[in-house]
């Protein structure tokens, strides 16, 4: 698990890197082809991010033709942003104050 | 292929409390009391009330959904890009009242929430990147 966060951060702390995989999280699926006309790198530039993004698991490929497709895992970035074990600790400690508000009610 | 249903995800907090579900919902539903367990907040329990639960870390954007009183009571939550949905139920016990919270949230796939999610995201990114140029 500490691996694949190191490589999820790594892949992502890289600006080109992360406009693109930033591109096809908006835009959908692409080819390199259309991700390197607007991206001001070289095509094989693109394509070794994209593979670095691949290695991540933040991109899958498909292969089409001659042609590779690009398209972006959402659910890679879950680990990272589990908001849900996050507000699970927020409400247990809310719900103890609820619960001492309470008693408090009580008296 | 992933499965949408599979992505929706939900927190539940739930807990017996030796409380009527009057005293419970006045809790629930009044600010002053509000304030005590949770955080500051214009709450109403009006069908679209728009408030916010306000903390020094920042504030939630609330709409309230529904209100059934000492039954009910669900608002949107939405803060740091995520958007969200609270629903408060209250079932009698024969010691009190069994209290119910579940937060359920987006989907990746959607759209609307996603670019809430991106701009914590990018904020978070950023800082990572000032982090990690630090280590080199």
């Amino acid at each position: 698990m500490r691996n694949a966060h190191d490589l999820l951060f790594k892949a992502l702390a890289d600006p080109t890197r992360r406009a693109l995989f930033e591109r096809l999280c908006r835009e959908g699926e692409q080819t390199v082809g259309a991700l390197t006309s607007r991206s001001g790198v070289s095509q094989p530039a693109v394509s070794k991010h994209l593979m670095a993004l691949k290695q991540a698991g933040l991109v899958r490929d498909r292969h089409r033709g001659r042609k590779t497709h690009y398209s972006a895992k959402l659910d890679a970035l879950a680990p990272l942003i589990d908001w849900a074990s996050r507000m699970a600790g927020f409400w247990q400690s809310r719900f103890d104050d609820l619960e001492d508000l309470l008693k408090r009610m009580d008296q | 292929m992933t499965n949408a249903a599979a992505e929706t995800r939900s927190v539940v907090v739930e807990r017996e409390m030796p409380y009527s579900l009057e005293k419970i919902w006045r809790a629930l539903t009044q600010p002053h009391l509000i304030e005590e367990w949770l955080m500051k907040s214009d709450f109403e329990p009006v069908v679209d009330h728009r408030f916010s639960f306000r903390a020094d870390w920042g504030a939630v954007e609330c709409q309230v959904l529904a209100v059934e009183p000492n039954k009910t009571l669900t608002y949107t939550w939405a803060a740091y890009g995520l958007e969200s949905v609270v629903t408060w139920t209250l079932t009698p016990t024969s010691t009190g009242t069994h209290l119910r919270m579940e937060q359920s949230g987006f989907r990746p796939d959607q759209q609307q929430a996603y670019q809430g999610a991106k701009v914590g995201w990018q904020r978070f990114l950023a800082k990572l990147e000032q982090i990690l140029a630090r280590g080199d």
